[in-house]
């Protein structure tokens, strides 16, 4: 043990007063800010100008009416056939696409081996079908769905029938091309939930006798559902605004009635935005219809989020306080 | 170098777990070699040894909760009251039944404090409301807590204490009614007024349990337990009454260990 004399370690004073400017923080918070604030500008302006514009012809009557109306008439348009076709695909993309998704990251997270060949190429898909451009799905709609499923289909129950049934655009298509595209953000979703959840759980149950599917599914899934609704809300947000996929799939430029069967064409928000501009008449005549169709694809896009959401913080809340 | 010196007590109890030339390999690491031990019913065996020694991986040998981790090969006999739990067509749920476990970090559901206890009773078949708040209350006074949380038997389990919350894993465990309790080092994370609740309950359920107990606190082992195993490097060195382990082992090792000379 050495004791320190005191000439031989000279201390400098404590002086704790901030002498010189940390520029480096300085101009991190700086930029930051103003990345922050762009971001925020841009959404602004969007939104603002969607708004602005769109309001004048946005109104009750616009969104109630629509069936009988001229849609290019301007004072007598409406977009009610369009919001509901929209929101019929992706109610059914859902119910499609959030099974499908969540057993599958079930199986990659709790159930496969972590470097078997299958599991390597269940990613691999996932990842792949990730990045396929939305216009290919709507391809592979029309050719898989429609042409190879939808016309056996009609082959082996209505055979000898001239009517297509199946076999055409129909909103059940459009919503399975919806619910494949979505597939790989559930998944995604689903998996960060699960892994979320710590190893002491499952060990717990198990130690108790239960069996792996009883700890998925009484443990498990239930501390995972605010995650997997994420993932569904992330899907809808995705799906509401998309029209490559469902452009030859089952969107049509005008359907005389709502759509009552699943094999039936639809209406659609996104999709009537492009007939606006390309099938009109007149386009700078029909312009503030096409501003008040799109304020209109936002607040339904908007509002299927915060249906999500709300399911969501719901679930979160219940879960905290456990009654 | 085993020494096996059972005392008078121990050899009337009847041996409800026998291991036989038990070996165990993480991969290629040899974790577990040749170890033969018998553990006597109803009554506390403490497993001690520095870390890594191999005494969680035996207790985890003894419910089949290594079949949950990659790459673990295990040879030999284990015999968990009379009947050979290391082959392949065991059914491993009732024997996790039978054989219950209680972990260093506790690890309540995150649910309410009933829905945790009622949850294994739910498991393996009952279903009367009546019958399961009945063994709710009479689990959680087993584990003395019931006079903390009869009140809010509804309120989720993460809102207790970090010593109410092992108690609470206690009372699930027990809840099932296993014949034998594993416990891995069940208040090391506990401040020691929660240690010395944990261990003034070990004591009291050593009359209904089998209980094994891997610690690291060697007080903890004297004061509570009736037989202590020492393992070294993943092998048995002494097994025998605790009084014996700690006053007057046979064993250079052991010794050198109890006293503080290593560890």
């Amino acid at each position: 043990m050495s004791i320190l004399k005191e000439q031989e370690v000279a201390r400098p004073e404590m002086d704790f007063e901030k002498s010189s400017k940390d520029t480096g923080s300085i101009l991190c918070t700086g930029l930051t800010l103003t990345a922050t604030l762009l971001i925020i500008a841009i959404l602004v302006v969007i939104i603002g100008n969607i708004a602005w514009f769109g309001f004048d012809k946005f109104s009750w009557r616009f969104i109630t009416a629509g069936l009988e109306e001229q849609m290019f008439d301007v004072e007598r348009a409406g977009v009610l056939p369009m919001i509901l076709g929209t929101t019929a695909r992706v109610f059914l993309m859902t119910i499609f696409v959030l099974p499908v998704g969540v057993i599958t990251a079930i199986y990659l997270t709790e159930y496969s081996p972590k470097h078997s060949v299958l599991t390597r190429i269940i990613r691999g898909a996932v990842n792949n079908l990730a990045g396929v451009p939305s216009i290919v799905f709507g391809l592979f709609g029309l050719g898989f769905f429609i042409n190879f499923i939808g016309s056996n289909v009609d082959a082996i129950f209505y055979p000898g029938s001239d009517k297509v049934i199946w076999g055409k655009p129909a909103l059940l298509w459009a919503s399975l091309t919806l619910a494949v595209m979505t597939l790989p953000v559930v998944i995604v979703a689903t998996e960060e939930a699960l892994r979320a959840i710590p190893s002491g759980l499952r060990e717990g149950s198990l130690a108790l006798g239960a069996t792996k599917l009883q700890t998925i599914a009484r443990v498990v899934m239930p501390q995972a559902m605010p995650g997997i609704l994420t993932g569904a809300i992330l899907a809808i947000s995705r799906a509401a605004g998309e029209v490559a996929p469902i452009l030859f799939t089952g969107a049509a430029v005008f359907v005389p009635s709502l759509p009552k069967a699943l094999n039936q064409e639809f209406m659609d928000l996104g999709y009537h935005v492009w007939v606006l501009t390309t099938q009109s008449p007149n386009v700078d005549k029909t312009q503030p219809l096409l501003y008040a169709t799109v304020l209109t694809l936002l607040i339904l896009t908007f509002s299927l989020n915060l249906v999500a959401v709300l399911i969501r913080a719901k679930i979160r809340a219940r879960m905290r306080s456990v009654h | 170098m085993l020494s096996n010196n059972p005392s008078k007590e121990s050899v009337s109890r009847r041996k409800i777990i026998t291991t036989k030339d038990l070996n165990l390999w993480y991969g290629a690491s040899h974790a577990l070699k040749k170890i033969s031990i018998d553990i006597s019913e109803k009554l506390v065996t403490a497993f001690i040894g520095p870390s890594g020694c191999g005494k969680s991986t035996l207790l985890r040998c003894f419910n089949r909760m290594n079949d949950l981790i990659d790459h673990v090969r295990i040879e030999g006999g284990i015999e968990i009251n009379g009947h050979e739990i290391n082959r392949k067509n065991i059914n491993v749920i009732e024997l996790r039944k039978r054989v219950g476990m209680v972990f260093q970090r506790s690890n309540p559901f995150p649910k309410s404090i009933h829905e945790n206890i009622a949850y294994g009773l739910k498991l393996h078949g009952l279903a009367d409301r009546t019958a399961i708040e009945e063994r709710v209350e009479s689990s959680l006074r087993g584990a003395a807590l019931w006079d903390e949380v009869k009140d809010r038997l509804n309120s989720s389990a993460l809102g207790l204490s970090g010593g109410q919350q092992q108690r609470l894993c206690i009372a699930r465990a027990i809840a099932i009614k296993p014949d034998i309790l594993l416990m891995d080092e069940p208040a090391s994370a506990l401040d020691p007024i929660a240690t010395s609740k944990i261990e003034d309950l070990i004591l009291e359920l050593k009359r209904e349990f089998t209980i094994v107990i891997v610690t690291h606190n060697m007080q903890q082992a004297a004061r509570i337990s009736d037989s202590t195993a020492f393992f070294y490097l993943g092998e048995l060195i002494e097994y025998d009454v605790t009084s014996k382990i700690f006053t007057n082992p046979s064993n250079r090792q052991t010794e050198d260990y109890v006293t503080g000379r290593f560890g």
